[in-house]
């Protein structure tokens, strides 16, 4: 049962030079712990994603390394002190070798 | 380090005891990590450095009704400059299968030092959460969740 890892962002399409603004993400993902079990008694393997990155106009600011412990579907809020227009970039990376992105725009006034 | 006639150090001889105990308590059940995993992560990280409680805002529910989606949120003070800002920020769990939570890593340009998420634990436990500054300087802060229904399928 593999969901397709659908990415949600919500960015403040404006912002003012040195405001910090807040960036709400989340990506659907069964973020399979690998400590459960199927039927059989079989051990479901592992497969979650394990790094999230956030850049802004190709620059990292934020990075994330997740464990199993993270919940499914997760959820991640961060901040990003505003300075010029330009494009928001975010990566997640799964175990299995994908890689789901997303990208959003701000304007700086 | 000095060395016993056996060759094995006191460190080691209590090491293997204590992992024999650990195997033989939790082996018929999951195993799940403690407090020494988290000290031996922390080990890992930053060796034996010193680490100062304060200075992070460690935001859990006293009770979690649900061990599988349970909000964590980290707030560390700091300016936040190139100077003086938060590098990382490492989340613990005493009582989950592995030890580690996430790790965050921070950037002046991140403005604040503060993030959130949901996480799962598989049972009430203690969070423990280590923040390193760009000086190197090392602060720590823990919290106790207490969860009604565990979150990691056995």
């Amino acid at each position: 049962m593999a969901t397709k890892s659908q990415p949600r962002v919500r960015v403040p399409a404006t912002a003012k030079a040195g405001e910090i603004v807040e960036i709400k993400t989340l990506i659907s993902h069964e973020m399979e712990s690998g400590q459960r079990k199927d039927a059989d008694g079989k051990p479901i393997p592992r497969k979650i994603i394990h790094a999230f990155e956030a850049s802004f106009n190709g620059k990292v600011f934020f990075a994330a390394t997740w464990y199993p412990s993270v919940s499914a579907n997760p959820y991640q809020s961060f901040f990003y002190k505003a300075a010029e227009t330009g494009e928001f970039k975010f990566t997640w990376k799964d175990d299995d070798g994908s890689e789901y992105a997303a990208t959003a725009k701000m304007t700086v006034a | 380090m000095t060395m016993t006639s056996a060759g094995i150090t006191r460190r080691q001889a209590i090491g293997s005891a204590a992992i024999a105990v650990f195997a033989a308590a939790l082996a018929p059940r999951l195993a799940l990590a403690d407090e020494a995993a988290v000290a031996a992560e922390l080990k890992k990280l930053y060796a034996d450095k010193p680490m100062t409680e304060g200075r992070i805002k460690l935001d859990v529910p006293q009770i979690a009704e649900n061990g599988l989606v349970v909000p964590l949120n980290v707030d560390v003070e700091s300016p936040m400059t190139a100077a003086d800002h938060v590098k990382a920020v490492h989340v613990f769990a005493d009582g989950n299968p592995l030890p580690q939570i996430l790790t965050y890593r921070f950037t002046p340009e991140s403005g604040k030092a503060s993030a959130s998420i949901r996480m799962r634990l598989a049972q009430t436990q203690t969070i423990v959460c280590v923040a390193e500054m760009s000086d190197g300087k090392l602060y720590s802060a823990k919290a106790g969740v207490k969860v009604t229904i565990g979150g990691c399928g056995g």
